[in-house]
């Protein structure tokens, strides 16, 4: 009984809650909307025009190579690629293909690996640049990050070659910067690369 | 057990009141609705005396949220009204009978009012605070050759601009809750290095421009954390810093990390690995120690995890051939659910709605999509590829 009367009190105060919010027909509430502004985020207002972007500020902060390291190519190197003069052609015939979704440097590349370390040989002040790209089966920063890997392991591969890691820097473009822009196995397979760039000292660096 | 299934159990309380009833014979139903992604039914509505832009308006904002539109002998609510100058408009619940809102809105533009109305719908008929109408989302959009710009956009993709114009590789923007900033990745000079941006004054500065891979920025809850992939100790890893990229740290040593996101609660950084040679969504402690898998056990390479606002939900890609858009209870306490196909799922601050991207004719399409019912709409297209959205919240 007693829980009845509880239960019997919930309801009419549900209903009554029900009652007051609704409205009566004929005399809509007003809402007024602020402004011209077209939404909120969170606390703020947007200017009605937003201000351009700046040029990149420095943080001001260290950048550099990391702390510890799991693979042979080790930390990733820093040095300015503003003082390199960046040659695409030199070897670009060295390009080496990767299978679907792997960063493993496939048996058969050997020689390609070798004349790059061959070239960097030659050439004691040059320094490299690897950019590892992947086909467009795979989710954008999935394969931000596998053409990174796939860099680094080229990056390792020469180094076993003899090459110093330090001189060498890799980038990313994932599924950014097909070699090929068709949607099919062939094109997938020529897109699933790492390029090497010989990196010339500029004159005066 | 029992609680882990209450957890998922809207529990709705139907009172019919009887005119004259006594009290010990007033009827209580009680409505247990199993809020199952995917499997609920939408609110049937019509739609009467709107037009154009309003009426344009108040169909994607319902639809998106889990209403559709039929007939008015087949609606439950009939939702009438004008955009003719203003917005004004009424909700009659046809089976209780009664007027549940009745409202007019002035200032702004009708596009904004019509917003503001359909955010009054779903708050008056689905009870809740939650509402999306007025909200922002960023994106990257391409062109072929690769480059592209970071936008800004309203939620639908209507009033979208460009907050960037250096012609460079994008990526990736992520929101600071509660602010106009942004960070995102950019490759303007011409290495992936993660900037922070200020909408309000314009101001940006690089927070992680370290030799190798800076990429896939996600800002903490409190927005005083940033965790991101970094290269620079020899693979693609989750880190963390502060807000200003001060106070770095390596959280985890997988051999295929990608995508961190955050816990609404600011504790834990969930993000995409391979674990015993599985693909596999993980977790680690914001202050570092072991991974710890999630149960994503049988789905494809699942990556791009976003966490819900309210902890519930992890959305997340998979891919089998294609990419499909997927939820998960984050204490893994029901079966992943496959919704629609898809990719970057991003929350909205409603914990329902997410804003995703699909492929149509090899180009990226902004979408947004109610989870609870698998209703999506497209977004206003933006000039090239669009994808990677982030809604602000």
């Amino acid at each position: 009984m007693k829980m009845n009367q509880l239960i019997f009190s919930l309801v009419l105060a549900l209903a009554a809650t029900l009652t007051t919010t609704g409205c009566k027909k004929g005399t809509p509430k007003l809402t007024a909307l602020p402004g011209q502004r077209s939404g909120v985020v969170g606390g703020e207002y947007p200017p009605s025009t937003l201000p351009p972007a700046n040029p990149f500020g420095e943080s001001g902060l260290p950048t550099g190579t990391g702390l510890g390291t799991k693979t042979g190519g080790g930390p990733t190197t820093e040095f300015n690629m503003d003082d390199y003069k960046q040659d695409h052609d030199a070897l670009a015939a060295n390009t080496v293909h990767f299978a679907f979704d792997s960063a493993v440097v496939k048996q058969g590349e050997e020689s390609n690996i070798a004349a790059v370390a061959t070239a960097l040989g030659a050439n004691v002040s040059d320094k490299l640049l690897i950019e590892g790209h992947c086909d467009e089966r795979g989710t954008e920063e999935y394969n931000r990050a596998l053409g990174e890997r796939r860099a680094l392991a080229l990056r390792e591969a020469l180094a076993k070659a003899g090459v110093s890691p330090d001189r060498i820097r890799t980038i990313s473009y994932g599924k950014d910067k097909p070699a090929n822009p068709g949607h099919d196995e062939s094109a997938w397979a020529q897109n699933r690369r790492g390029e090497f760039i010989l990196l010339h000292p500029k004159a005066g660096v | 057990m029992k609680n882990k299934i209450l957890n998922f159990l809207t529990i709705g309380l139907a009172a019919i009141a009887l005119t004259g009833a006594r009290a010990q014979e007033t009827p209580i139903n009680i409505v247990s609705t199993i809020n199952i992604p995917g499997q609920v039914k939408p609110v049937l509505i019509a739609l009467d005396g709107f037009t154009g832009e309003a009426a344009a308006v108040l169909n994607f904002d319902l639809y998106v949220q889990g209403f559709k539109v039929v007939t008015p002998d087949a609606a439950q609510y009939l939702i009438h009204g004008t955009g003719a100058g203003s917005v004004t408009g009424t909700v009659t619940d046809k089976i209780a009978k009664r007027v549940v809102l009745s409202r007019s809105y002035n200032g702004a533009s009708l596009r904004r009012q019509a917003h503001a109305f359909a955010d009054d719908i779903v708050q008056t008929i689905q009870n809740t605070k939650k509402s999306i109408g007025q909200t922002k989302i960023a994106f990257k959009s391409q062109s072929a050759g690769g480059a592209g710009e970071i936008y800004i956009a309203d939620f639908d993709g209507y009033a979208a601009q460009a907050i960037t114009t250096d012609s460079a590789i994008v990526a990736k923007p992520a929101w600071v809750p509660g602010k106009l900033a942004l960070y995102y990745t950019s490759y303007a000079r011409n290495n992936p290095d993660i900037y922070y941006h200020s909408l309000s004054s314009g101001q940006r500065r690089m927070v992680a421009g370290y030799s190798g891979l800076n990429t896939s920025a996600s800002v903490s809850p409190d927005g005083s954390k940033i965790a991101m992939i970094l290269s620079k100790a020899g693979s693609p890893n989750v880190w963390v810093c502060n807000a200003n990229g001060s106070d770095l740290k390596r959280l985890t040593t997988g051999i295929e990390d990608s995508s961190p996101c955050w816990s609404p609660d600011g504790q834990w950084i969930c993000f995409a690995t391979k674990i015993a040679s599985r693909r596999r969504l993980a977790k680690v402690s914001v202050n570092g120690g072991p991974v710890q898998a999630l149960n994503t056990a049988g789905v494809s390479n699942p990556t791009e995890p976003d966490w819900s606002p309210d902890g519930k939900w992890i959305a997340f890609t998979r891919q089998a051939g294609d990419f499909d858009i997927c939820v998960m209870a984050a204490d893994g306490s029901l079966p992943v659910i496959v919704l629609v196909a898809g990719q970057n799922p991003s929350w909205a601050p409603n914990s329902r709605t997410l804003v995703f991207n699909r492929e149509i004719g090899h180009r990226q399409v902004l979408s947004v999509l109610d989870v609870l019912t698998k209703q999506y709409k497209d977004c206003v297209r933006t000039t090239g590829s669009n994808s990677q959205p982030a809604w602000a919240r």
